[in-house]
């Protein structure tokens, strides 16, 4: 029982990560029904950019945490802004590729900085905690408390925001809003500032529990947030909250109860079921069904 | 009373066909100014070249002074023009308050990163959003549906819902494409009332489209005929009447 309620912790850690990255998928389908699949390799600048950070200036962990933030929000709205913006009109499959291109070409940019892994030094002594057979530490609780905390004001702002109405507004119709005096393309902007600053926070607490950065770190996990978003429901912030634990949870499980091996393969097998039954994701809408 | 829009000499061309050619008249601040054809005639095509959803291939459209073709659709809803759509447009998975709430925080100006910032101010500002609204549904006879999802909403209210929602923009100009679309006479009667009222109310200046000739002739000071994207007749309710050019548009010219 202790060994299982150890695992539960680790799942949440897990889960917490893959959650934050899945948001970032899951928030730009909703604005522009496209998949960035640059998100995952911003995960990746978040790590670099922490440990850059790090190196340089001994700042408060919650003070380099927002820079992190900041500084992959502003690449991710940049991105949207260069790469993507002219595509708007474009066939998807033309918005989609580039995003993978915009992908390969700053895992590139970092590798050529960086052609090794790194070692990432940790931001705060960590403790452990024995409460009766189970050990926790301040890292496993500082990744699930700021995950959670991120969460929850990404929950307020889209419930309760001026920009979180106008942000649903779109998913639902986008050629409504600009005439009811928004703009448009602003809220797009702040959407990916959001998301990936979500994706960024994600890079620099899995630096933590796993400090070893490499600059294709953010493929397998981008990945596999990718496919978070969807079960859960692509567009669907809950969902993509859900997604994440799901998925985290399953595969601390499977390697706590089965050979680490299987790892992958009982989580996409799994997924693969939800689907079956789910098409559109747990928490995800059937579009509006035209007689 | 002055000119609070003009279109001059505007056309819109797509590829080889002349949606608008050449069309050219001005609504005076206060009425309420119709806009009747033949379906095809163009008409939504105007209101999309007024909104800013078409750029004109030529001409230009002047509101309250201002030059309009070439600005984006957010800045000339903004400058005080709402809109309504023949098939409507709500936000249907949205509540009626946020439906409203989003047309009336457009003006609030701040960006969402200083609303972070300034999270105190944030807080009025929802509460006086929320306040607003709720008055603007309250007077609309939607209040008690503030917190339905609009989809859920039976179709006359949504109507009702969606001119509320361009209200909340506060403009001076108030387009509407076909607001008696679907609606049977009795419907349509209580909505000529309405409108009169929305317009005495909220002094705004009503353009619409209609095919409901009882709410055209009822309401409107002034109406404009057009015909395959050109304006073929303008004049009073009595004069569009008798015009012989309008009577052919609808009814087909005899052959000789």
């Amino acid at each position: 029982m202790d060994y299982f309620a150890q695992q539960a912790i680790n799942a949440i850690q897990q889960g917490s990560i893959y959650a934050l990255i899945a948001l970032g998928y899951s928030m730009v389908y909703g604005v522009l029904t496209m998949i960035n699949f640059a998100h995952g390799d911003l995960f990746m600048v978040g790590a670099f950019a922490c440990l850059l950070i790090a190196s340089f200036f001994p700042l408060p962990f919650i003070v380099i945490l927002i820079l992190v933030m900041l500084a992959t929000g502003f690449l991710g709205a940049l991105l949207e802004r260069l790469a993507y913006r002219p595509l708007r009109n474009a066939p998807r499959v033309s918005a989609i590729i580039t995003a993978l291109g915009c992908g390969l070409v700053i895992e590139n940019v970092v590798l050529s900085l960086s052609p090794y892994a790194k070692p990432m030094p940790p931001l705060f002594t960590v403790t452990g905690y024995h409460i009766g057979g189970l050990s926790v530490s301040t890292l496993q609780l500082m990744i699930i408390g700021v995950s959670i905390a991120l969460m929850l004001g990404l929950d307020f702002l889209i419930r309760r925001t001026s920009f979180g109405m106008a942000m649903r507004a779109i998913s639902f119709d986008a050629k409504t809003v600009p005439l009811l005096g928004i703009p448009l393309n602003r809220i797009i902007s702040v959407t990916f500032l959001i998301g990936a600053g979500l994706g960024g926070a994600a890079g620099m607490l899995y630096g933590q529990a796993y400090p070893v950065i490499a600059a294709s770190m953010g493929i397998l996990v981008g990945w596999k947030a990718f496919v978070a978003a969807v079960v859960g429901g692509i567009g669907s912030i809950r969902g993509a909250v859900l997604g994440g634990y799901i998925l985290g949870t399953v595969e601390v499980m499977t390697v706590a109860f089965l050979p680490s091996t299987y790892r992958d393969l009982v989580a996409y097998s799994l997924l693969l079921v939800i689907l079956i039954f789910k098409p559109y994701g747990l928490l995800g809408k059937a579009p509006n069904q035209k007689v | 009373m002055s000119a609070l829009l003009e279109v001059r000499n505007v056309s819109r061309h797509f590829g080889g066909l002349k949606a608008i050619s050449e069309c050219g008249f001005s609504v005076t601040e206060g009425h309420a100014h119709g806009i009747i054809g033949p379906n095809g005639a163009g008409k939504t095509t105007l209101f999309n070249l007024i909104t800013g959803i078409y750029k004109p291939t030529s001409g230009e459209i002047v509101f309250a002074g201002d030059r309009l073709d070439g600005l984006r659709p957010s800045r000339i809803a903004l400058k005080g023009i709402g809109r309504t759509f023949q098939n409507i447009r709500l936000f249907k998975q949205l509540t009626v308050l946020e439906n409203v709430r989003i047309a009336y925080d457009s003006q609030l100006h701040y960006s969402p990163l200083e609303a972070l910032l300034t999270l105190p101010r944030m807080g009025r500002n929802e509460a006086e959003s929320i306040a607003k609204s709720s008055a603007l549904l309250e007077a609309f006879g939607l209040g008690a549906l503030s917190e339905s999802l609009a989809g859920d909403l039976p179709y006359g209210l949504q109507r009702k819902l969606e001119i509320a929602r361009a209200i909340a923009l506060n403009p001076r100009l108030l387009l509407l494409d076909e607001p008696a679309a679907g609606l049977n006479s009795g419907e349509t009667a209580a909505l000529t009332e309405f409108l009169r009222w929305v317009r005495t109310e909220y002094k705004v200046t009503l353009l619409l489209i209609e095919h409901h000739m009882h709410l055209v002739m009822g309401l409107c000071d002034r109406i404009t005929v057009l015909d395959f994207g050109q304006k073929i007749a303008e004049g009073t309710p009595e004069e569009i009447r008798g015009n012989k050019r309008v009577i052919e548009a609808y009814l087909g010219a005899d052959e000789e």
